[in-house]
């Protein structure tokens, strides 16, 4: 892809990237989408949540996921940061902590894509924040 | 907190938990001065003088999944020890504004990290909340505003992984890259 410089750039790759969206079943539906949020309060921002965010941005557009990538604040598990919570459509969410790049590549590879569960899971009836 | 943009991801989350709908960073470079501005606006709940008083506490937070609240003293402490300072501003339903200068000459100088990195994360993970950033360096001005990347979208969600991506780009080829 080009080099996006400004406001006028972004419009041009707008229709490229929606033509490559729209290719895609139910786009518009966020449900039909795999979420993931990552708790950004000043626990995990100190313990590297930049960088795993990051990773997830970069992986999901490399591999052409159907996803989306935000933020949250802190879930209440300091000890266990980077935490991030998974959402895959149709399920309940999933936290899971302690995210290393290699447990976030484990993540997206087997949880993300096959629906499989890897550890690292924080078990827990808790009710997402924001 | 390692850099400047770790505390610029800090400070805008407080102002998403007050429920804000715009928040504003800007971040002014006065050469002559060696002296680096950081401001984070908000039009979020506000707090009350008292509370202003107290939240520089590291013992004081509004939330309750946890007793600690180190995002503000964190700042401070950065910010004191190259002879800045921190201010905060707010009133209750008005919004708050927090202030922070350094003196980036000071060996105790936070660096300013990655600067695109974070503006792109902040934008693209808050899809809620708008956001306008702001780089001023002696006569030049870099501005950028989630609404506009929001209307040349057109319809496709900020949150999309390929659209931080593309914000961490603009950001990155205009931002000056003499400012570290």
């Amino acid at each position: 892809m080009a080099k996006v410089k400004t406001l006028d750039d972004l419009r041009k790759m707008k229709d490229e990237l929606k033509s490559r969206i729209s290719l895609r079943e139910n786009s518009d539906n966020p449900e039909s989408l795999v979420q993931v949020k990552v708790s950004m309060a000043t626990c995990g921002i100190a313990s590297g949540a930049k960088e795993i965010m990051n990773y997830f941005i970069e992986e999901f557009d490399s591999q052409n996921i159907d996803a989306v990538v935000t933020q949250t604040g802190c879930m209440g598990y300091c000890y266990a940061e980077p935490t991030i919570e998974v959402t895959l459509p149709g399920e309940k969410p999933l936290v899971f902590g302690n995210v290393t790049f290699s447990k976030a590549s484990e993540i997206i590879e087997k949880y993300i894509k096959e629906g499989e569960l890897v550890d690292g899971i924080i078990p827990d009836n808790y009710e997402t924040i924001e | 907190m390692k850099d400047l943009a770790m505390h610029i991801i800090d400070i805008t989350r407080n102002s998403v938990r007050a429920g804000a709908s715009l928040i504003g960073i800007r971040l002014d470079v006065y050469k002559t001065e060696k002296l680096l501005k950081m401001t984070i606006k908000d039009n979020g709940c506000g707090m009350d003088s008292e509370m202003i008083l107290r939240v520089t506490d590291p013992f004081v937070t509004s939330r309750t999944t946890r007793k600690v609240g180190l995002g503000l003293p964190f700042l401070k402490m950065n910010a004191e020890q190259t002879g800045g300072a921190l201010s905060i501003q707010s009133q209750p339903g008005e919004g708050t504004v927090v202030t922070a200068t350094f003196d980036y000459s000071h060996i105790d100088c936070v660096p300013l990290g990655d600067i695109q990195g974070t503006v792109a994360l902040i934008m693209s993970g808050n899809p809620n909340q708008d956001f306008e950033f702001e780089i001023c360096k002696d006569e030049s001005v870099f501005a950028l505003k989630s609404t506009e990347i929001k209307d040349a979208l057109d319809g496709i969600s900020i949150a999309n992984p390929s659209v931080a991506k593309m914000i961490a780009e603009m950001v990155d080829t205009n931002l000056l890259s003499d400012l570290q």
